[in-house]
């Protein structure tokens, strides 16, 4: 069956007879993870300026314990940072949580397509050479632990929940009487939008899809999970669209509350 | 009338080279028609597949200008032809002469996968009864014509040469087809995983891009696939809640 494959020529790296811009798709992913991950990286080793006011950075959400030398605010769910964290280890709380987004988009299957293509050429384009012979592809170790994908779904739900909190906080405002007061702020709003983007990438992912109802061959006589399913799937059609805008999101909520936090931007108060 | 240059693969099962032949182009034609046409006015030996000149038999799989694409469908006003078209057989097969290439290795793969095994009838006249609903998720992967381009573009096959071991987006396809259907009661993950190889597609969607009947390749078979083979294989807490259900 195989021995008539042997005459297939392999083309080198990058040879192609495409004459589009086929490399243009793999840049842009490259550049806008690689801008991600850099602006990700800085803003969890600050270990400052992630709240201001009602409004705390999904970066840092859940704060677990205030960073160390922070006022403590009332975000922390157990106080301030811990004597007994070895303080060489210069950890901050982002360090604590990031793990589990980054480890469900790094695990998502948008995402594994595309950094598979944009940082390591496999392929570097359709119907591009490639510059390595061998491949394993997702068969064995290290690449066979992506299918561990539906347990940082189980962890992203949780902090979907988690965030939606931290918007409903965004609306309470401690007034000069001390106490909290409705109010919507620019803060508010960027907080409502990331937890939009971020459940609407998270409920459309294809291992949500599976478990909701996928798996299932017949879903008639299942009018709650049919319906769940289709919704999924309609959120799954726009994967793409919507992992690329909740990450740039992410990072845009984080930099909000920075700026205000730094004092650079003011938080206009819509009412 | 204008006249553009096509750059058209020739040879037979080893080597080949490209040979350039200037045809005019109307409003219109299609690449098979620039192919029909440098046979009827230069090259007569040409050979090329084709049937029905409508993008349904899958018979003129071809890659113009690098892309896998039916030379029937490709639409010269879609493409650049004040440069030389390229015309070349489909690279994850081995070539037979000219634009033609051997894709009976497709057969062959067919062949090893499980039939289509219905639950008894519902029925005393031997009849199934299914709800539409329930079928709308095959009938995707139903419209396939087999034009292997997806097979072609498949950097697995085409560039890994894994023939042997990946059977390749296609018959992941209709492995889904009868995987999903509501009446089949045959379980393939295990072949999946192991010999149909599903663990080598690494989802870069090239397939779906490529597909003419615009099937949602990656999304709607393969990761649903994948994750059939997860729920067997690679998910600890479901293999322990088996575990318990069985005793």
């Amino acid at each position: 069956m195989a021995s008539n494959l042997v005459h297939i020529t392999r083309r080198g790296f990058g040879e192609t007879m495409r004459r589009d811009g086929w490399w243009v798709q793999s840049l842009l992913t490259f550049l806008g993870f690689s801008a991600f991950i850099v602006y990700s990286t800085w803003a969890a080793f600050q270990g400052a300026h992630y709240s201001f006011g009602p409004y705390l950075s999904p970066m840092y959400s859940p704060l677990i314990w205030e960073a160390s030398g922070q006022t403590l605010t009332e975000h922390a769910w157990l106080g301030s940072w811990p004597s007994w964290l070895p303080a060489f280890l210069r950890m901050t709380p982002a360090m604590l949580i990031l793990w589990a987004p980054g480890g469900f988009r790094f695990t998502c299957y948008y995402y594994r397509g595309a950094y598979y293509k944009a940082f390591w050429a496999d392929p570097p384009g359709c119907a591009v050479g490639e510059p390595r012979h061998s491949y394993w592809g997702e068969r064995k170790f290290p690449l066979i632990m992506q299918n561990i994908h539906r347990y940082f779904l189980y962890i992203a739900l949780l902090f979907i929940v988690i965030l939606s909190y931290d918007a409903f906080e965004g609306v309470w405002f401690i007034g000069p009487d001390g106490h909290k007061h409705f109010g919507v702020g620019v803060g508010t709003l960027v907080l409502i939008i990331n937890v939009i983007l971020l459940g609407s990438y998270t409920l459309g992912c294809h291992s949500l899809r599976h478990l909701i109802g996928g798996a299932r061959d017949v879903l008639s006589g299942r009018p709650v999970q049919k319906k769940a399913y289709d919704c999924v799937s309609g959120l799954n059609r726009r994967h793409m669209m919507f992992a690329w805008f909740s990450l740039f999101w992410v990072g845009f909520t984080d930099f909000y509350i920075r700026m205000c936090s730094m004092g650079i931007f003011t938080d206009y108060r819509i009412f | 009338m204008a006249t553009a240059i096509f750059s058209v693969r020739r040879g037979g099962r080893e080597g080949g080279e490209m040979v350039d032949y200037q045809t005019q182009v109307t409003e219109g034609m299609v690449v098979l028609d620039a192919v029909h046409q440098i046979q009827a006015e230069t090259a007569p030996d040409l050979a090329c597949r084709w049937n029905c000149k409508a993008g349904k038999c899958g018979s003129c799989s071809a890659e113009i200008n690098g892309k896998p694409q039916l030379m029937c469908m490709t639409r010269l006003d879609t493409i650049d032809v004040t440069q030389p078209v390229t015309i070349e057989p489909m690279r994850a097969f081995p070539p037979v002469k000219d634009l033609i290439s051997d894709v009976s290795w497709n057969y062959e793969v067919k062949k090893r996968i499980k039939k289509f095994k219905p639950r008894p009838p519902d029925a005393e006249d031997g009849t199934w009864r299914m709800q539409q609903e329930d079928i709308d998720r095959v009938q995707e992967f139903r419209k396939c014509i087999e034009c292997f381009l997806c097979q072609d573009v498949c950097h697995v096959l085409r560039d890994h040469v894994k023939h042997e071991e990946f059977i390749g987006p296609r018959f992941l396809v209709y492995t889904a087809a009868l995987e999903m259907h509501p009446l089949d009661t045959e379980n393939r993950t295990e072949e999946l995983k192991d010999a149909f190889g599903i663990g080598y597609c690494n989802i870069t969607k090239c397939c779906t891009k490529v597909c003419p009947e615009h099937i949602t390749i990656t999304d709607n078979a393969i990761i649903p696939l994948k994750e059939r083979v997860v729920d067997e294989h690679y998910d600890p807490l479901k293999k322990l809640v088996k575990l318990f259900r069985k005793k």
